[in-house]
């Protein structure tokens, strides 16, 4: 049964339905519950390679349902510096729990300030609801 | 007026109309602009019964010279092997005949589940792990191949040996350019390629591709060139022929990346080009980069076993401009003939089969030279099917004149390769028998130089 | 039902092959090049390997089956004498590098048919080389690089514009051929955007790739506006002709001023669709353009009699072995010979029987472009999915059970819960009647017993089958001893990629 519609409060998050969790010089990526739902069920997760670079606003990887492929955007720049293999392993965990076990890389933070210019909670809900 | 292909009657018709809320059907083409209409009628012959069109396409095939009529000694990448019957029987099934790609799993079990016996034989046959549903012939899956390779590798060279089809790699050329690809041969040295020149050309290159048997029938070094290929950091790709693989060993047994090639040996018919299929393996890790249809097995709600159209977010109907190559239309039909032929042959018929080749060429080899004098251009290679002689004068005019005397003895190697211009490449399927063979040694003694 | 695979028993065969006794054994192959262990190919009789593919067939669904609406597809009757002539040994068994001299009549059947489609195309000169649509989506391409190379401008013009309503295959040729894409949108007419173009189309522009009708079934009503936007930037306009269907005898890609266009034999000329191929992709082009077509040519020889031309130094090579799928030419030319100049009725019946269906339908499913369709048109099930919870996917599933194959559905991608329904012209009304009615019953009882779409099929072979378990956990061949044997556990509902095209 998949989880209830919710956008956490203690989120930053990016115009193309992703999200990021800063701590402290590292932060955790993922995609929003409204992304995994449009998706339909994952069946593959294609990461970067732990040590490569991500680039505020460009693609770092690819989740794949059987209907349709996304490219992951990455809403921080910084420094892969773990991958979520249970993701790898079972895709439908990020479906199940978008926001805790469903997280997708953690990165070193290159730009500290680029948080800043990222939705809260309220705005991104307030853009799902104007699309 | 009516037509066969039509049913409308003056009643449909306005009672569709009607429906629609015009008047005509000229009115259903308002949105037509008057500037683009072509305003007349076509300008084609007029409509001919099917019994006219039966006569008159009919002419048109009575005036070529099939294997039927001539003595058939033409391979070069098409064969005329024998079709069994059952092929012609399954595929005039008109629900398999007639059906489209299998999008809909629970219209389609029959093509889908055929498909996945494909898959089985062809992977089964070159000792890979994934096949898929076909492609369009044996040329176009090595463009296929180099699209994997240059992703796969990351690498922007290709490496195809001058002992392959020129045909393919013609047409990797062609592809080339729009993948960003450049393209190099390797030059073959007595009939087979070097594997250290191989290795040395293969530096930096993402895919090396290799013909087994060559062009020329003979046997590469295969398990060398995979190594030589393996040791540059190249894709080892090898193309080759499905009828060889009850005698030869599997690529994948010696290391090969993908296996392709040319479908028509197994279970089609030359007809002059086509259609006919590409057969296209590789190792699993490949799997993602695949293109084209791949058929996997699954199970419904009731959990019975069935089949489907599986990880089609590599296709261009979903990952467009990033997809694995932009195939749709397939050759299903064709890939389906070739499974019903090696079903029908089984793993000892195909070890027959093979055997039979081998012998029939190694006759036809001596015999050409005892009765001939044409003796094997690569003597000391061995070969399966198909060697190369030389004829001691143009090829093309020993071609003409054995011709005359209803024989066609093989293909003229001065259209592809420099210096061969009186070289002739007899190919030797089980259809030929020792007599025709003999036939053909007395007519190259008289026409030969 | 049981693999082949599973059937065989060691020792048995449906072959039995020549021997020739005075031959010598074969010779022996080097070790490290024989076969080390035998392929596991099934080993059946020959009765069973017929009863088996008998058996497939009732398990699959085609034209000769029934209505088969599937959009875009242009699934209509395939005419048997197709097949008869396609399979006379003067074809069949004739090879491709036979002598000019001998194969005269294969020769001019493909002059032939090259002028009919060169005719009905309204262009100059036509190569019959691509295996398919999508090979002659890359073959026109290809022609366009050539073009703007041999002018200078091959690095100058590296952009494609193409509509949000293309098929896949558009994006997918224009990344093969090493073009980028430019994407435009459609506007609420369901034409191409032509304010969103215009700010598109400039002296980087090498071609449009334009389906017209689109595969919303719509005819782009701007297209002469179209053709001075790309003609006066200097580019080329290519013309995808899944559709020609709508048009044949009435306007010509041609005429509505495109350079390039590929015609899908098995569409619009009746080659069978075969399960998923073959199909044939020739490609027609203005004369500025015929120097680089591909070699070899089909020419008819000022001496008399046809050949093969391979004199065309500008060619951008081969795309295919050989000429082409010649199979597919016999069928084609055939067709094209019992139609004849009233080519024009057919196009007419496909259009009236879609506007038809379309305007049966138009009460009971969402219509997101209210105009007169072409051949085909595309409507959605999106109030029944807000209000019933059944989707397009639910539908398509439905119609099974009325016996009819399911519309393309989920395309295009601009519409949700597209379904595409392409009649086609080989239909008689009853059978669009019946089909209309099955979709207002469906649509009825969406309302009333919606776990009837939702559950559906009923009536098939297999209930819906689980494409996630596929995708998750690829088994693509036959394990032999190591097989996963199927588990009691059901599938959950499945979800769908978009279909059809």
């Amino acid at each position: 049964m998949a989880p209830a519609e919710s956008y956490p409060d203690d989120l930053k998050y990016h115009e193309e339905h992703d999200w990021a969790r800063v701590e402290g010089e590292e932060a955790v990526l993922g995609i929003t519950w409204f992304a995994a739902d449009a998706l339909g069920e994952l069946v593959h997760f294609e990461p970067p390679e732990v040590g490569s670079t991500v680039t505020k606003g460009q693609s770092y990887g690819e989740v794949e349902s059987v209907k349709a492929v996304s490219d992951l955007i990455a809403p921080l720049s910084g420094e892969v510096v773990e991958v979520n293999q249970q993701v790898v392993d079972a895709p439908e965990t990020v479906n199940e729990d978008a926001y805790g076990n469903g997280w997708l890389i953690r990165i070193r933070v290159g730009e500290p300030g680029e948080a800043a210019s990222l939705l809260d909670a309220a705005a991104y809900r307030q853009l799902l609801e104007s699309q | 007026m009516t037509h066969p292909f039509l049913a409308l009657t003056d009643s449909d018709r306005d009672e569709m109309l009607g429906t629609i809320g015009v008047a005509t059907v000229d009115e259903l083409f308002r949105d037509l602009p008057e500037g683009i209409r072509l305003g007349r009628e076509l300008d084609l012959e007029p409509a001919l019964s099917e019994q006219e069109v039966f006569a008159h396409v009919a002419e048109l095939a009575e005036r070529n010279a099939d294997a039927s009529r001539e003595l058939c000694f033409l391979g070069a990448g098409m064969y005329d092997h024998y079709v069994p019957a059952v092929v012609d029987a399954v595929l005039q099934r008109g629900e398999l005949l007639t059906a489209y790609t299998p999008y809909q799993p629970e219209m389609s079990q029959g093509v889908l589940q055929a498909i996945f016996e494909y898959q089985t034989a062809v992977c089964e046959l070159t000792g890979m792990d994934v096949s898929n549903a076909s492609g369009y012939d044996g040329t176009s899956v090595a463009a296929d191949a180099c699209y994997v390779a240059k992703h796969a590798t990351g690498r922007d060279r290709i490496v195809v040996t001058e002992a392959t089809n020129p045909q393919v790699r013609q047409v990797v050329k062609t592809y080339a350019t729009g993948f960003g690809l450049e393209v190099v041969e390797v030059a073959h040295r007595g009939g087979t390629t070097d594997p250290g020149e191989l290795e040395r050309a293969a530096a930096d290159a993402a895919a090396v591709i290799f013909q087994q048997p060559n062009f020329f029938g003979c046997l590469e070094p295969a398990p060398e060139l995979v190594a030589a290929a393996a040791e540059a950091g190249a894709l080892p790709v090898a193309h080759v022929d499905l009828l060889s693989l009850g005698v030869l060993e599997a690529p994948g047994r010696y290391g090969a990346a993908l296996a392709l090639g040319e479908g028509q040996s197994a279970g089609n018919f030359p007809s002059f080009g086509g259609p006919n299929y590409g057969f296209l393996a590789a190792r699993q890790e490949f799997i993602r980069r695949m293109p084209g249809r791949i058929v996997g097995e699954t199970v419904d709600t009731a959990g019975e076993r069935g089949y489907v159209l599986t990880l089609q977010t590599r296709e261009q109907h979903i990952r467009r401009e990033k997809a694995t190559s932009n195939i749709t239309t397939n050759q299903t039909l064709l890939a389906l003939g070739g499974l019903v032929y090696l079903t029908w042959l089984g793993p000892q018929g195909l070890r027959e089969l093979g055997e039979t080749c081998l012998s029939l060429a190694a006759y036809a080899k001596q015999r050409l030279a005892e009765r001939a004098g044409v003796e094997p251009v690569f003597a000391t290679q061995t070969t399966f099917k198909e060697f190369a002689v030389r004829v001691g004068r143009n090829a093309r005019e020993v071609v003409a004149a054995a011709r005359e005397r209803g024989v066609h003895p093989g293909y003229a190697l001065g259209r592809d390769y420099e210096g061969m211009d009186d070289v002739l490449l007899v190919a030797v399927t089980e259809r030929r028998t020792p007599e025709e063979i003999d036939r053909l040694a007395d007519v190259l003694a008289e026409v030969a130089g | 039902m049981k693999l082949i695979y599973e059937k065989s028993q060691s020792g048995r065969r449906a072959s039995a092959l020549p021997r020739h006794e005075s031959l010598t054994p074969p010779p022996e192959l080097p070790e490290e090049l024989r076969r080390s262990e035998p392929p596991r190919l099934p080993e059946v009789p020959e009765f069973e390997l017929v009863r088996h593919f008998t058996e497939l067939s009732t398990r699959n669904f085609g034209v000769d089956t029934g209505f088969y609406p599937l959009g875009s597809c242009t699934m209509k009757y395939n005419p048997r004498i197709n097949e008869r002539l396609a399979a006379l040994p003067g074809f069949a068994r004739l090879h491709p590098l036979q002598e000019e001299e001998g194969a005269q009549g294969a020769l001019e059947l493909m002059w032939r048919l090259q002028e009919i489609l060169a005719e009905v195309t309204g262009l100059h000169a036509v190569s019959l080389q691509p295996a398919a649509g999508s090979q002659g989506e890359l073959t026109g391409l290809l022609l366009v690089r050539a073009y703007f190379a041999a002018r200078g401008e091959a690095e100058q013009r590296r952009k494609v514009v193409i509509p949000d309503t293309a098929h896949g295959t558009n994006p997918a040729s224009v990344t093969m051929a090493g073009y980028e894409l430019t994407p435009v949108r459609t506007d609420a007419r369901g034409n191409i955007d032509v304010d969103d173009l215009r700010g598109k189309v400039d002296e980087h522009t090498a071609a449009l790739m334009l389906t017209n009708p689109s595969t919303l079934g719509l005819f782009d009503e701007n297209i002469e506006e179209i053709e001075r936007i790309f003609h006066g930037a200097g580019a080329l306009m290519y013309y995808d002709g899944a559709n020609l269907n709508a048009v044949c005898g009435i306007s010509r890609p041609g005429d509505m001023g495109f350079d390039i266009v590929h015609i899908n034999l098995h569409k619009t000329f009746s080659q069978p669709h075969g399960g998923g191929g073959p199909g044939g992709g020739p490609v027609a082009v203005r004369d500025i353009l015929e120097p680089f077509l591909p070699v070899p040519a089909v020419v008819r020889r000022e001496e008399g009699g046809f050949g093969l031309d391979y004199g065309r130094p500008q060619t951008i090579g081969k795309v295919r072995g050989f000429t082409g799928p010649f199979g597919v030419f016999v069928r084609s030319y055939a067709f094209f010979r019992m139609w004849g100049p009233r080519l024009r009725e057919m196009s007419e019946a496909a259009v009236l029987n879609a506007n038809y269906v379309l305007a049966r339908l138009k009460e009971a499913y969402d219509l997101p472009f209210d105009r007169l369709c072409m051949h085909e048109f595309v409507v959605s099930a999106r109030s029944l999915k807000k209000q019933h919870g059944c989707t397009a996917l639910d539908v398509a599933k439905r119609l099974m059970d009325y016996g009819f194959h399911p519309p393309t559905i989920y395309f295009p991608l601009i519409v949700p819960e597209a379904l595409m329904i392409e009649p086609t012209e080989t239909e008689a009304k009853e059978t669009l009647d019946a089909f209309c009615d099955a979709m207002l019953a469906i649509a009825r009882e969406a309302a009333d017993e919606p776990e009837l779409l939702q559950e559906a099929p009923h009536r098939r072979p297999v209930k819906r089958l689980d494409e996630v378990r596929a995708a998750k956990h690829p088994v693509v061949t036959y394990g032999f001893g190591e097989h996963p044997q199927p588990d009691v556990e059901p599938a959950p509902a499945s979800t769908q990629a978009p279909t059809g095209v």
